[in-house]
């Protein structure tokens, strides 16, 4: 028997390159070994996505692709098939968790330059990526078929007919019907648990090929490839698997830590996962009060509500996009890492994470005026940001990059440190009750809270420059 | 920087605009363990409720499940005469009736505890005051000019709106109890509580089972963590 197994064995790999790939990706595919929390994100997306793709199987076999079924067959899963709730809530939450998740990743690429030469083109395939995901999650809302899925897909598939002269025909076509309706919801089925999903993987394949090509990033910002030993084996790097393997296990631990408790919890996220307004089946002929996308829509639907003209915002919001795959040639500067960087594009970046949570925030809100003139401001520093990038970059004065990976302090290391700043909030007070027994309790201590603010803002400014 | 502090408190001040119009919502006391509770809200729900609104995503035999109850008392106790176990809560009224009655089709309540949430639904259904302009008799503050009548008249008695003029818009500031009903107004909470406790049970049933298994994923994943954590610390000795 065993005899039989080693000759299968042998016969499979002398036809396929099973221990090259093993090799070349997993176990001597070296990287860094100074990643840091940013460095889970990408991992955790592949997990969420392999998520998503599970779950969205087993819905598929309940879910009717029907205007008059629609919303029904979800109520089905979520109450007579057995753990439909929970496939329903986990792909419900896995999807504001992979925007989560997607939306750090790509911060942690901003913040080290991983979008910087050589490895533009990853970053163009995650751009790529990106794009598919809101095209997914956009096609997706519509299927529960509630009033949000309804009206949510009624505005954004209008936004086609601001386009001169062939709008109205674009948008027609789009949705299959002159309004939303079940041509629409099964076009957006197909597309929804096929044709996009299969795009995605053949994007992330790629974005991991063309990372595996040229190498991780690192938080110091350096080319570790620069620096090897007699085997040619990179000094500051270390082999994938196992380490970055079991390291990768504990972030996906602790992730699904805060997944479970969202899922058991609070599924709709006070109507931020799940919003209110789509407990109610769709109506063509009631617009709900207020429409609102999904939260992780809300910046860019932000900067479409803040230009006064329609298709003007549309191209706004496209160009909001468009622009971040322009990163890698608008960045002029000599170093990748913020850690070396001079302190104009540390507020620079300051600044544009406010504008981003900002228009996020106003996205969700009903466009008053004082909110639309916020909005405006918002979308002048986004776009800022990025159109300014190439003049303040190229003359920014930045910090001598080291030779070798820098050591910083591990989460584990700073545990104590923590203790201390928790100890200076909440000390241990003398608590006299009513019946004159003294009690030690921690209590909420302003002074302690002061002074932690206080250097909290005195260490931001010092890192600003 | 004048300036710029007074635009913070403007963008701060615009989101409270928006929450600003009728009467504050009062609380609901939403206890989805007190199965007692959720039985009367069941009976309440039959009685007064199901003439003209289905709650077709729930069936008997699973309010009889969560709520621990033989199938033959629910059906004798809660369910209207003729329902079976396994039907779901549906209505006698057809929709062209309601139509022709109402002027609309009263909606089905399955999830509307989850669209307006139970604070809403709690304030709605006590928020019906006498308005001799409307064709039922009846407004509410919490939805004016809703189609729907108050159904608890003989329960809860007739309420009189308090009308101040405010911006010179006439606005409803309070509610009197004009002529009491049959229960007091202690009574009549308690009945609406029961309702509501009801209708947020109905809009996810699974609800109760959710929150008791969360524990112990909870737990589950805590100790994985620290196994992963551990298993992490051993193969990181020798990165230096």
């Amino acid at each position: 028997m065993k005899q039989k197994i080693n000759n299968f064995s042998d016969w499979f790999l002398e036809r396929f390159p099973l221990s090259d790939l093993w090799n070349e990706h997993m176990a001597h595919y070296y990287a860094p070994k100074n990643f840091n929390i940013w460095y889970f994100f990408g991992s955790l997306a592949l997990f969420v996505l392999v998520n998503q793709i599970v779950t969205g199987i087993l819905l598929t076999m309940n879910y009717k692709p029907d205007a008059k079924l629609a919303f029904d067959s979800v109520e089905y899963i979520m109450r007579d098939v057995d753990w439909g709730w929970l496939v329903r809530y986990m792909h419900s939450t896995g999807a504001s968790a992979f925007f989560i998740i997607v939306y750090l990743h790509m911060f942690r690429g901003v913040l080290y330059g991983s979008f910087k030469q050589p490895r533009e083109l990853i970053w163009i395939f995650g751009m790529l990526i990106f794009v598919c995901l809101m095209a997914e999650a956009f096609m997706g809302y519509l299927l529960p078929w509630g009033q949000m899925s309804y009206w949510g897909a009624q505005v954004i598939i209008s936004l086609f007919s601001a386009i001169p002269v062939v709008g109205d025909e674009l948008s027609l076509w789009v949705r299959g019907d002159y309004v939303v309706s079940d041509a629409t919801l099964n076009r957006f089925f197909a597309f929804h648990v096929i044709a996009v999903p299969l795009v995605l993987i053949i994007l992330v394949f790629l974005h991991i090929v063309a990372l595996h090509e040229v190498g991780s990033n690192n938080p110091d910002g350096i080319d570790i490839k620069k620096q090897v030993n007699w085997q040619g084996r990179p000094l500051d790097g270390i082999a994938f698997h196992p380490y970055y393997t079991v390291k990768d296990i504990v972030g996906v631990g602790v992730f699904m830590f805060f997944f479970a408790l969202v899922i058991f919890y609070m599924p709709e996220m006070g109507g931020y996962f799940l919003e209110h307004a789509n407990f109610v089946p769709a109506d063509p002929l009631k617009t709900p009060e207020h429409i609102a996308p999904v939260w992780y829509f809300t910046p860019f639907y932000a900067i479409l509500r803040a230009v006064p003209d329609k298709f003007a915002g549309v191209i706004a919001m496209g160009g909001a996009i468009v622009v971040l795959f322009m990163l890698p040639w608008l960045d002029r500067s000599k170093v990748r890492s913020i850690r070396y960087r001079g302190g104009m594009f540390k507020k620079a970046l300051l600044l544009f994470v406010i504008s981003f949570i900002g228009l996020g925030y106003l996205g969700t809100q009903p466009a008053t005026p004082t909110a639309t003139t916020m909005a405006r401001i918002l979308t002048a520093v986004y776009f800022g940001f990025f159109l300014l990038m190439p003049l303040y970059t190229r003359w920014e004065k930045t910090k001598p990059v080291p030779e070798r990976l820098t050591e910083q302090p591990g989460l584990e290391e700073q545990l104590p440190k923590l203790l201390e700043l928790y100890n200076e909030v909440f000390p241990l007070t003398a608590i006299t009750d009513a019946t004159g027994a003294v009690d030690t309790k921690r209590r909420p201590n302003l002074a302690g809270i002061k002074a932690v603010l206080f250097r909290f803002v005195k260490n931001l400014k010092e890192s600003l420059d | 920087m004048k300036r710029i502090l007074s635009t913070l408190l403007l963008l701060l001040s615009f989101s409270a605009f928006a929450s600003s119009s009728g009467i504050k919502l009062e609380d609901a006391d939403i206890d989805l363990s007190d199965t007692v509770s959720l039985e009367r809200g069941a009976k309440h729900y039959v009685t007064y409720c199901l003439g003209c609104h289905s709650a077709k995503h729930i069936r008997y035999k699973r309010i009889a499940l969560d709520l621990h109850l033989d199938e033959d008392e629910i059906l004798k106790n809660v369910a209207p005469l003729g329902a079976g176990i396994y039907d779901q809560m549906h209505s006698a009224m057809n929709s062209h009736d309601a139509e022709k009655w109402f002027g609309t089709t009263p909606p089905d309540l399955s999830l509307i505890a989850r669209s307006r949430g139970a604070d809403w639904l709690y304030s709605y259904l006590k928020g019906f005051y006498a308005d001799k302009s409307k064709p039922t008799g009846v407004n509410n503050v919490v939805f004016p000019d809703v189609a729907m009548p108050n159904v608890f008249w003989q329960k809860q008695g007739t309420q009189v709106a308090v009308i101040k003029n405010i911006d010179g818009h006439d606005v409803v500031t309070d509610l009197k109890l004009e002529q009491p009903g049959q229960l007091s107004p202690k009574e009549f909470d308690k009945m609406v509580n029961d309702l509501v406790n009801f209708l947020v049970y109905v809009g996810e049933p699974v609800q109760m089972e959710r929150q008791k298994m969360g524990k112990y994923v909870l737990f589950f994943l805590l100790m994985f963590i620290a196994l992963a954590y551990l298993l992490k610390k051993e193969y990181w000795k020798d990165v230096h």
